[in-house]
């Protein structure tokens, strides 16, 4: 079986439980006390890690990096959680990790730090990362990162990945109504967008942790300043998913009943 | 022919083990003082490097292990006035800081009962008719015109403790020389005879009854040549090594609080500026204080702290802080105000007298658990701070000395410290400060004033009952205002219901109507949700047993369903309470609430064991 080199692209968005009100910051579009909120790497981001972990793991691969574009300490905050899951190098770049930032910029920092990566082979290289992103973003860095690159074979909506016996690709990528559409890819390099894929959220493991801090403490402190703007774009209004909660504590409900009262929540918008 | 053979059992996975140097328990403020010095020295090239023993060729390996799941969440609010952790970050600028903001303006309100339902004694009865017939009173509420200087907070800074120590872990972590785990609970210390040789984290992939499960694995055991201890008064590690060695002395933990608050968004003009702190007393209950402080950026804190000396059995946090929050002195700036973060925590009370072993062969105890809390100033950060520091300062020349961490040799280089340290002298002083509580409000508080300006020569010394014998019954709570017979017909009906006692009670008691707004006044579970956002992993056993299931159907009283704070402790089947561990914060209150205590013992039928989730705010 052949050794992949896997990139993982994924960076840190705002803990989804929190309450996100957008406004209008001297740098432009922003969340109200964003720098309060708590953070996580970007759950797509995170289906895609584990999934290329798991792949090394299985031996089909050689080692993971992960390529994190966002701010320092908020970067070196979310490595404390997911240091523990599955083991990995990074490689940080100390930027913003807004939404708001344009796409363009920011899939062109991230690829001129792929390219410049020190022992890069492309002939065994797969891009991993999110298909969509929980944050602000428009759901296209990555695929842009691989054009950049010239990496022309691009999968989005993965759900599957098996390696074959002579080192092809089987690829389930998800299409309309619950059905997944099956590539067969010859080979790297190759991009994946991951949907959620099908592993559960690894165990924290204090060994891994520990084996992954030694590298991953050196490689934050060596996080280079990478400036992305918002490359002149002007945003008009930013609306963010408003919030309904009406709870009650029902006991013993039949699942119809639960069904009806559903389908007249959703009826109300 | 062949025989098929049914597959054996699958063997189990076995328990990893981990060497390391240093091993922390918790990462609070005490933790984050120890980690701050130790990080710094370890990270001073100009000096020899500490090399580790456990990984030879490594640098001294230290690990935190904080049980929720990041640094910061499950904390609280406070205002200190910071003299350690000035001493640590002489160049602190609170503005670098979330929510941090110098104090201002500190006043201390008298609030009267504006909806004449709080129990009040015949003396604050009429403190309340003076005050109102002399026009002393603005928005239900009379501002002390003097207040002893050792309750002030003068110089001090407002923080959320979350954001403060997110911050704190950052300026560790960037060290580059520790590493903190959150998420990552410790089940117990490993013990051998009377020494601490590390610790054993939770089992993972487990049922509620802790069973193994799907992706089972086992805790693992991380060996540590110093175990630092420093999960707080309600901490699995603190209380194992409290019931495995004893208490020195005379010393138990009897005094308690919870403490539970909102963080809100003030509205745009809203005449408080950052740095204003308001302390309070007299409502809901006169037992009952509270608080208001105002970050940066119209954000505030507000919240009430319910003692272990409140002898309600119906003791609702969460009721009494939705009618706090309505206080004409408190909502004229509330009323338009809007839920950002809402949390709860055990606060040790006990002060000094709370103390337990500091140290012993191969660990040592720091913080809120090690009894630090100055209960005469309603300090406890800072006091938390300094004693990690101290520990620090000590490790570092016992490492520097190439020194074991025996007890006699942790004596010398930490409690020595200690014992010579501010801490320690304010501790003394306030050691009795809140003995008069038990005896009624005025009481403590001519007490605490007492011992404050004698300098703790003096006080009304009464050693505190244990808090299970503390609580009273409901009928005589209610005496006058709700007769036995409707009282027993209320309890049959909220049983028959599933529902706790407290809201029907206080509905009869007087207690108005919440009127929920969906901004401030929500629903419990709503602030859970919206405010907490609570969180519990899935593979992790219940962290809250009921011991002897007899014992709880024969308690009368049940305050741990009343007091949770999250509603994560219901009534159950057959009178036995039922714990749902997605709803709790792990604030620790039921611990401290049952009043039910194991015969010949300081227990209680409750456990309150490791458990990983809870809170997800860093802005408490």
């Amino acid at each position: 079986m052949p050794a992949y080199q896997i990139l993982v692209l994924g960076s840190i968005v705002p803990d989804p439980l929190q309450t996100l009100e957008p406004l209008t910051t001297p740098q432009g579009p922003g969340l109200k006390n964003e720098a309060m909120l708590p953070h996580v790497l970007d759950p797509w981001a995170a289906h895609a890690l584990y999934e290329a972990a798991s792949l090394v793991a299985k031996g089909a691969a050689s080692k993971v990096t992960l390529v994190a574009l966002g701010p320092k300490a908020k970067l070196q905050q979310v490595m404390m959680a997911v240091g523990q899951k599955v083991p990995f190098e990074l490689l940080a770049l100390d930027g913003p990790a807004s939404g708001f930032t344009d796409a363009h910029e920011v899939s062109a920092r991230l690829s001129e730090a792929v390219a410049r990566l020190p022992g890069l082979d492309r002939s065994a290289l797969l891009l991993f990362g999110g298909w969509e992103s929980a944050s602000r973003g428009a759901g296209v860095t990555l695929q842009m990162v691989g054009e950049q690159l010239g990496i022309y074979d691009q999968f989005f909506g993965v759900d599957e990945l098996t390696v074959e016996p002579d080192g092809a690709l089987r690829i389930l990528e998800r299409v309309e109504g619950g059905k997944h559409q099956v590539s067969r890819c010859a080979g790297p390099p190759a991009v994946l967008g991951w949907a959620t894929g099908n592993l559960p959220e690894p165990r924290n493991n204090p060994q891994v942790g520990m084996a992954n801090m030694r590298a991953l403490l050196p490689a934050l402190q060596k996080a280079s300043p990478t400036p992305a703007g918002i490359g002149g774009v002007r945003f008009e209004s930013v609306v963010v998913p408003r919030v309904t909660r009406e709870t009650r504590i029902v006991k013993d409900q039949s699942v119809d009943e639960i069904a009806r009262e559903l389908v007249e929540w959703i009826r109300k918008d | 022919m062949t025989e098929k053979t049914a597959p054996g059992p699958i063997a189990p996975p076995s328990r990893q083990s981990l060497d390391v140097d240093i091993a922390c328990v918790g990462f609070g403020p005490a933790t984050a003082g120890f980690l701050t010095t130790l990080s710094r020295r370890l990270a001073d090239a100009s000096r020899p490097p500490l090399p580790s023993l456990a990984s030879p060729g490594l640098p001294l390996q230290v690990v935190c292990y904080e049980r929720a799941d990041d640094a910061g969440f499950g904390v609280s609010g406070v205002v200190t006035r910071a003299r350690a952790i000035r001493a640590a970050f002489p160049d602190l600028d609170p503005a670098q800081i979330p929510m941090a903001a110098p104090v201002r303006e500190e006043k201390v309100l008298y609030l009267v009962d504006p909806v004449g339902a709080s129990r009040r004694s015949v003396t604050l009865r009429a403190a309340d008719r003076t005050l109102r017939a002399f026009h002393g009173v603005d928005h239900d509420s009379f501002e002390l015109p003097w207040t002893p200087e050792f309750l002030h907070k003068t110089e001090g800074i407002v923080f959320s403790i979350g954001q403060l120590m997110q911050w704190m872990a950052g300026q560790v972590m960037a060290q580059g020389t520790v590493q903190i785990w959150p998420g990552t609970p410790v089940a117990e210390a490993l013990i051998e005879g009377q020494a601490v040789r590390g610790v054993r984290l939770l089992d993972q992939g487990v049922d509620r009854q802790g069973r193994p499960g799907a992706g089972y694995l086992p805790g693992m055991d991380v060996h540590a040549a110093l175990t630092v201890v420093a999960d707080g008064p309600v901490g699995a590690v603190g209380r194992q090594l409290d019931q495995t060695l004893g208490m020195p002395g005379r010393n138990a933990r009897r005094e308690w609080a919870v403490g539970m608050k909102l963080v809100v968004d003030l509205p745009e003009d809203t005449p408080l500026s950052a740095g204003t702190v308001l302390h309070t007393f007299g409502f809901p209950e006169p037992e009952i204080f509270g608080f208001l402080y105002v970050h940066p950026d119209r954000v505030a804190s507000v919240g009430i702290f319910v003692p272990s000396w409140f002898d309600s059995p119906t003791r609702t946090s969460y009721r009494y802080l939705q009618h706090y929050v309505q206080h004409p002195a408190l909502w004229r700036y509330l009323q338009s105000a809007r839920l950002r973060s809402w949390g709860a925590k055990s606060l040790l009370e006990s002060g000094r007298r709370g103390e337990p072993f500091l140290v012993g062969d191969g660990f040592a105890r720091i913080g809120e658990g090690s009894g630090s809390t100055n209960v005469l100033t309603s300090s406890g950060v800072d006091e938390a701070f300094a004693t990690g520091v101290q520990l620090g300062e000590g490790v570092i020349e016992l490492l520097e000395a190439q020194r074991p961490f025996t007890r006699p040799n942790l004596e010398t280089a930490y409690v020595t410290r200690r014992r010579q340290s501010w801490v320690e002298q304010e501790g003394r002083v306030s050691e009795r400060a809140r003995d008069g509580f038990q005896r009624g409000v005025v009481t403590g508080l001519v007490g605490m004033a007492l011992s404050g300006l004698t300098g703790g020569r003096a006080s009304l010394g009464h050693e505190p009952p244990h808090p299970a014998d503390q609580v009273g019954s409901v009928e005589t709570f209610y005496a006058g205002k709700i007769p036995a017979a409707e009282v027993a017909r209320i309890r049959a009906d909220c049983e028959k219901r599933g529902v706790p006692l407290h809201d029907a009670l206080m509905d009869r008691a007087g207690w108005p109507p919440i009127p929920m707004d969906g901004q401030v006044l929500v629903s419990q579970q709503d602030a859970l949700l919206l405010g907490g956002k609570v969180q519990a992993p899935p593979g992790y056993a219940d962290h809250v047993v009921f011991l002897d299931p007899e014992l709880c159907r024969a308690c009368g009283k049940r305050v741990c369903v009343e007091i949770c704070s999250a509603e994560a402790i219901r009534p159950g089947d057959a009178g036995t309470p039922a714990f749902d561990r997605e709803k709790c914060v792990h604030c620790g209150a039921c611990l401290w609430s049952c009043p039910t205590r194991l015969s010949g013992t300081e227990r209680v039928n409750l456990e309150f064991r490791a458990g990983a989730g809870g809170l997800h705010s860093a802005e408490n």
